[in-house]
């Protein structure tokens, strides 16, 4: 049975070689090597295989790849498809012999035998193929692979290939002989952006044990050096790059975390500590309207995280509804006693959906179309993230429409400024704090949306990310929805670009202290509203 | 907003004639007949009292004397601490260096230091544990530890006048903080696992009676110092000053008065009664772990003394005993049912009662005592 399959499979592969080209270009000599007992000239034997540079070359390297190469007792090299032929003439042999093994291929023949493989592939007609094996080339270190490279180099018109290739020739190329060459190699590879490359151009400048350099050319050390600094350059951008970007991801997922705190604590000086459990609630939405996609919909089930949006949004502002009419409305003027309160309803709440879904997590997974990165330099920007900083700006921007444009914002505004006066004036304040309260936990369960799709979705999700957005509030000041943003953002960047310098823990600790720090000066926050209506 | 007068106690006596009379029992039952039928009596007999029963009750006067510490700073001054739990486990742990300490080489490893330095290829101590082989300085380091944690924390957030749910905010951040601190390993005390496996104090064995039922008298006499002196505190003109901060800071104030002193001053107590009771728990207990700094501890300790009834006396205590009794009860024959009575009793006891069950009992009375 896995016979039939290989054979189909060899078939196949053997067809597409004859397609290509002559099947006689191989050399019979190089073939019969791999014959040998000895391992160095089997070693060599796939160098001359590979030297050929043909399909039918690829072809019957991948299949001693997969140990579909066969020998005879006498030492003759065969492949088996329908009928068993020469290696070399494929002419069927006849007799069949009786009895024949595989081509011994241990693990240094096997990574020869892929660089080999990546390099012949590299002169395929399939863009895709030959990037694949560009990319897969980026960390060979055999200088054989030079001849190989020109030749591809001398038909690829690729930009993007032909980068990475003359980027391998040249780290070859540091090896070289020729101190022209290496010079030539050390000066193009201050282009570069790889550490390992920077390793290879500083091992250069090192002496070894009798004092002497390892390069023993002068001019191409002082290039060696120069690339080395170019490189430095280069790494630490990046690194400021990649970390501004997880500062930004992060802070993009306080903001949306603490923009709903803001809204609720600016308005009714209550901090809810049950907020988090409404990120928890979300990100539950999530993972039920994925299980319905999936048994209701699964052609659609790309699309599921977008029908979610609105579903978390509505359970969460429901249920933070529920919560103002029956506990937190009639705890106003007792913010401390609020403070209690919704700790008792987070606890309730997380111990309900244990109750539902049970202790573990539960699994919410990437539509396709979230998964993978995009990739700038040598790092990678993971879509899902990408698309949360794009989602926690839509929602921002949708808030501060709603706040500013309509008419529920204009009664939040008012009574945020001042509640007795509002009042006055005929805003129906109780239904607007409702409202604000359910906005507020609508906009946590849209956080929990994204939060389902970066971390893990459990009972305790919203308790790891409150305190912090709370720091969020405390730093940013309410009323404003600038200084939500700020702080958010701000706290998110400095986090990440502390946090490789003392690790995470003490990040937390310097944040914490900071944050007192600067509400020494700004007891209010940073972005406090000023004169009576801060009261 | 405001309390009523009947809260600020005009010139009270002391403990009414009852309220002598309870605590002359109290002590007697605390000192002599506990430790009596724990280690004299035989297990045979009836009015033998079992050491889970010892250790669960000297646990639950730890528990009170942190809910007396904590009804200082919210039920009379106002001030809402989402971290007492810190001073609690930091007081806990420095009991806890001289307990690993006392180890000495019966440790899984025999080595002269705690199992966890070596299972991390220690040498030596680090600083921290410095001195902490003397019972002295590590008595010191328990009331210091969390004294100066308290004042300098304190100092900052009341200097910049910080307050209400924003000072309540930051407190439990701060605990926080400590707990991620605590859960590293290169903190020097012992990671996630803490200290455990204690086994000796001044070179006498701990899990023996005698010493159990010593700890227990300890803890029972600390209680009633934390009492009598937050009582005396409170009828204290300091005290007058506490309840105003309370009632109403601004007017306090433009009368003259400087709150930051006496907000230091009470927050800094009450921390360091927090710290001594985590040190008599610790030993109790055998075991502290960075655990014990979670938030939600910190929480909880304010929702005893909620539920007891805030500004009182004998409210802290009942709060204590009601809810970790309940907690003991629910953790053993309902488990997951504890955290929907524990969120509900959050959610009732604000909502119906926000005097507690002291205020309850008064409001029952009719009386206004």
């Amino acid at each position: 049975m896995l016979q039939g399959i290989k054979r189909a499979i060899g078939c196949a592969l053997f067809a597409i070689g004859l397609g290509v080209s002559p099947a006689q270009a191989l050399d019979a000599d190089a073939v019969s090597g791999l014959a040998s007992e000895d391992f160095a000239t089997r070693m060599a034997a796939i160098d001359a295989i590979a030297a050929s540079s043909d399909a039918a070359a690829l072809e019957l390297l991948q299949l001693l790849q997969n140990g579909e190469v066969y020998l005879t007792e006498d030492g003759q090299v065969i492949l088996e498809f329908d009928e068993i032929v020469d290696a070399v003439t494929l002419e069927p042999l006849d007799p069949e012999p009786d009895f024949y093994d595989s081509v011994i291929v241990n693990n240094r023949m096997r990574s020869k035998l892929s660089t080999a493989i990546a390099a012949l592939s590299l002169l395929s007609d399939d863009r895709e193929v030959r990037y694949d094996s560009a990319r897969a080339l980026e960390d060979a270190e055999d200088p054989q692979l030079l001849p190989v490279l020109a030749k591809a180099l001398s038909t690829e018109s690729d930009p993007e290939i032909r980068a990475l290739l003359v980027h391998t020739r040249a780290v070859l190329q540091l090896k070289s002989d020729d101190p022209d060459a290496r010079l030539q190699a050390a000066e193009a590879l201050g282009e570069s952006n790889q550490r390992r490359v920077r390793e290879l151009l500083a091992a250069m400048l090192q002496t070894d044990a009798s004092g002497a350099f390892v390069e023993p050319v002068e001019e191409v050390r002082e290039a060696a050096e120069k690339s080395v600094k170019s490189i430095d350059r280069r790494l630490l951008l990046i690194d400021h790059a990649a970390r501004l970007f997880s500062g930004l991801s992060l802070g993009s997922i306080l903001l949306l975390v603490a923009l709903g705190l803001a809204i609720t604590y600016g308005l009714l000086g209550v901090i809810n500590l049950a907020h988090g459990e409404m990120l928890m609630i979300g990100a539950y939405a999530t993972y039920v309207t994925q299980t319905i996609f999936r048994q209701h919909f699964p052609e659609a089930i790309d699309w599921y995280v977008v029908a979610a949006i609105p579903v978390a949004f509505v359970v969460a502002a429901a249920v933070g509804m529920v919560l103002e009419r029956t506990v937190i409305r009639w705890l106003y003027g007792r913010p401390l006693e609020t403070l209690l309160a919704t700790w008792g309803i987070s606890l309730f709440l997380i111990q309900l959906v244990r109750q539902i879904f049970g202790a573990q997590n539960v699994e919410v997974s990437n539509p396709s179309w979230m998964s993978g990165g995009v990739e700038f330099m040598n790092i990678v920007l993971p879509y899902n993230r990408i698309y949360i900083i794009g989602f926690s700006f839509f929602v921002l921007a949708l808030m501060w429409l709603m706040l500013s444009r309509t008419r529920l914002g204009l009664f939040i505004r008012s009574v945020t400024q001042n509640r007795a006066m509002a009042a006055c004036v005929g805003v129906p304040t109780s239904r607007v704090d409702l409202m604000a309260f359910g906005l507020g936990s609508g906009i946590a369960g849209l956080a929990g949306v994204a939060l389902s799709q970066i971390g893990n979705v459990g009972p305790e999700l919203g308790q790891s990310y409150i305190i912090d957005s709370f720091m969020v509030v405390v730093l940013g000041g309410v009323g404003q929805l600038a200084g939500t943003v700020y702080a958010a953002l701000g706290l998110g960047v400095f986090s990440k670009f502390i946090e490789p310098h003392i690790g995470a823990v003490l990040t937390k600790i310097l944040v914490l202290a900071l944050i007192i720090a600067v509400i020494q000066k700004k007891p209010q926050g940073l972005f406090a509203l000023k004169g009576r209506a801060a009261a | 907003m405001s309390m009523d007068a009947r809260y600020t106690p005009q010139i009270e006596p002391f403990f009414s004639r009852n309220g002598w009379i309870a605590l002359a029992l109290l002590s007697l039952l605390a000192f002599v007949v506990v430790p009596s039928l724990f280690v004299f009596v035989p297990d045979t007999s009836a009015f033998h009292i079992s050491a889970y029963t010892v250790t669960l009750v000297g646990k639950i006067i730890c528990y009170c004397i942190v809910a007396v510490a904590m009804n200082l700073i919210w039920g009379y001054t106002g001030i809402l601490s989402l971290g007492h739990g810190l001073f609690f486990a930091l007081g806990g742990y420095a009991f806890g260096m001289y307990l690993m300490r006392q180890i000495g080489r019966d440790g899984q490893y025999q080595s002269d230091l705690p199992d966890f330095m070596v299972f991390l290829d220690w040498k030596e101590y680090p600083w921290q544990w410095f001195g902490t082989d003397h019972i002295v300085w590590a008595l010191l380091l328990v009331v210091l530890v969390p004294g100066l944690l308290a004042l300098v924390f304190g100092f900052f957030a009341f200097r910049s006048r910080i307050k209400g749910v924003y000072f309540s905010i930051i407190t439990q951040a701060m605990t926080f903080a400590f707990m991620l601190l605590f859960f590293r390993n290169e903190t020097g005390f012992g990671g996630n696992n803490g200290f455990t496996d204690f086994k000796r104090i001044l070179g006498f064995p701990i899990t023996e009676p005698p010493m159990r039922a010593a700890l227990f008298a300890l803890s029972a006499a600390a209680l009633i110092g934390a009492v009598l002196l937050s009582r005396h505190l409170i009828r204290s003109k300091t005290g007058r000053i506490l309840t105003a901060i309370r009632d109403s800071e601004t007017r306090l104030m433009f009368s003259g008065y400087n709150p930051v002193q006496y907000k230091l001053f009470v927050w800094t107590l009450s921390a360091v009664m927090c710290g001594i009771a985590g040190a008599l728990y610790v030993p109790q207990v055998g075991i502290i772990n960075p655990g014990e700094m979670s938030p939600a501890n910190s929480i909880e300790i304010a929702v005893w003394v909620a539920v007891g009834g805030r500004a009182t006396i004998l409210g802290p205590l009942l709060g204590a005993s009601v809810v970790n009794g309940a907690k003991s009860f629910f953790t053993q024959s309902f488990p997951e049912y504890w955290l929907f009575f524990l969120g509900l009793l959050f959610i009732l006891v604000t909502l119906f009662m926000p005097r507690g069950i002291v205020g309850l009992v008064n409001q029952l009375r009719g009386s206004h005592k």
